[in-house]
């Protein structure tokens, strides 16, 4: 899913979590209703574009409370805990984390109870090279379980690799819902940046 | 949902202003019963003391408390959980811990030195207190975004129920004093809890003697037992209603 700022992203996703409560209409989660439901977030891992967490918490606390709170069915999937090698700073508090730190935390929250649909915002602003390589290389293989993976970024060269289906949204509104395949026909261009940039001059 | 209270009752307990509050409060507490020689004195300074530290503490903490875990809160509205569940479980912890500190800071000393009606209905009292301001506290906070504001309006909120209700109701006294207003004044009671507990702790001090022709009117009516159920009633409804309020309004704000 890309768009421009403010063109409403992580507005939808907030409301798809039912972090923001819709004005009108609804959300349908395998064709129930999401409103005054909760359980369905349990198939959902989701990764915030600004990862908050509370301040006096250590990370092994946070991961700790997660488990405890909705880890009692599913089998745990600590690749990224450890991949991101976060053992060895379980005791640091969650206030002292730099932002880079924060993202690593959250992407591995989203990854760990092993949800059948994982939103991403923006997961790989802030996070250094070798990182954001390690979360691409998660992404890809949880994609190829057959995952729903719902993707948000600015960094267009990222999601070549990454995407089958592009949305572009802009002002609240989906201007396009193509797969990519037909988006390199449409615009005759194989990298997706150029793509879109084309697409974006036509209109 | 007991697992997210256990989470909540652990960080406040470990916070330093909960445990300063309790000191003080025990440190107060004994100091008045050992001023003066004789108990029943001592619980009077202690009650009006009480009456004015327990709500400011309790209505001033939570408000903070609230405000300062947005983001614990901004992470489990994202999580398989009921946004009720949530939202009480954060009433539920504050109001045990900062119940509990009071029962250990102030119900202990009483039960040393006075452990029959009267200390056992200050204890209540307090102990209600502090629930129904976690519950005024916890409205205040998810009706204002903005903490500065919030706090703000915390304070005032303190204010009226402490000083500015009484003030109002002397100058309806003052007005109306050509009218019986003995009756009136029962009902005017039930919109201050912190009013309605210091009555009912005084009533049953036999210090209601003092308080002259309203003081024998009171006692009429707070002194028997649908007098008393009435005022247990009314407590509980000063909590209930607040709490009832957020939850509706946290269940559809926006995070």
């Amino acid at each position: 899913m890309i768009g421009p700022n403010a063109s409403g992203k992580t507005t939808l996703i907030k409301t798809i979590l039912g972090m923001v409560v819709q004005d009108s209409g609804f959300i349908t989660f395998n064709g129930n209703n999401i409103l005054h439901h909760w359980q369905y977030r349990e198939q959902i891992g989701y990764m915030p574009q600004i990862g908050r967490y509370p301040d006096n918490m250590t990370i092994g606390h946070v991961l700790d409370m997660m488990k405890d709170i909705r880890g009692n069915k599913v089998t745990l999937d600590e690749d990224l805990v450890e991949a991101f090698e976060l053992k060895t700073l379980m005791h640091k508090r969650m206030r002292t984390l730099s932002g880079g730190t924060r993202q690593k935390i959250s992407a591995s929250l989203a990854f760990l109870f092993s949800p059948t649909v994982l939103i991403l915002d923006e997961p790989t602003a802030g996070l250094d090279p070798v990182a954001s390589e390690i979360l691409k290389e998660k992404i890809i293989t949880e994609k190829s379980k057959g995952k729903l993976i719902l993707v948000t970024s600015h960094i267009l060269s990222e999601l070549d690799d990454l995407v089958t289906q592009v949305v572009y949204m802009q002002d609240g509104q989906i201007r396009f819902h193509k797969s990519i395949e037909e988006l390199r026909s449409d615009t005759g261009e194989e990298k997706l940046n150029k793509a879109i940039a084309q697409f974006m001059r036509k209109k | 949902m007991k697992k997210i209270i256990k989470y909540v009752m652990t960080d406040i307990l470990r916070n330093r202003i909960v445990l300063l509050y309790t000191v003080f409060l025990f440190v107060i507490s004994f100091s008045m019963f050992s001023l003066e020689d004789n108990t029943s004195k001592g619980l009077l300074s202690l009650l009006n003391i009480i009456l004015i530290i327990v709500p400011l503490v309790s209505i001033i903490f939570s408000t903070i408390y609230v405000y300062n875990s947005a983001e614990f809160v901004e992470l489990l509205v994202s999580q398989p959980l009921k946004r009720r569940t949530i939202w009480l479980s954060l009433f539920i912890g504050l109001s045990a811990s900062l119940s509990f500190a009071f029962f250990i800071g102030a119900g202990i000393p009483v039960l040393i030195y006075q452990a029959n009606t009267v200390g056992i209905m200050m204890i209540t009292m307090g102990i209600f207190l502090s629930i129904i301001f976690v519950a005024i506290a916890m409205l205040t906070a998810v009706k204002m975004r903005d903490k500065a504001k919030g706090i703000g309006a915390a304070i005032l909120l303190w204010l009226y129920f402490s000083l500015l209700f009484d003030g109002l109701v002397l100058f309806l006294l003052f007005q109306f004093a050509d009218y019986p207003l003995e009756k009136p004044m029962i009902g005017l009671t039930a919109f201050n809890p912190v009013d309605l507990g210091r009555i009912m702790i005084l009533l049953q001090m036999d210090v209601s003697a003092l308080m002259g022709y309203t003081g024998a009117i009171f006692k009429d009516f707070f002194g028997t037992y649908t007098g008393v159920i009435f005022s247990f009633g009314v407590m509980c409804l000063w909590i209930l209603i607040p709490v009832w309020l957020s939850t509706r309004k946290f269940n559809r704000k926006d995070l």
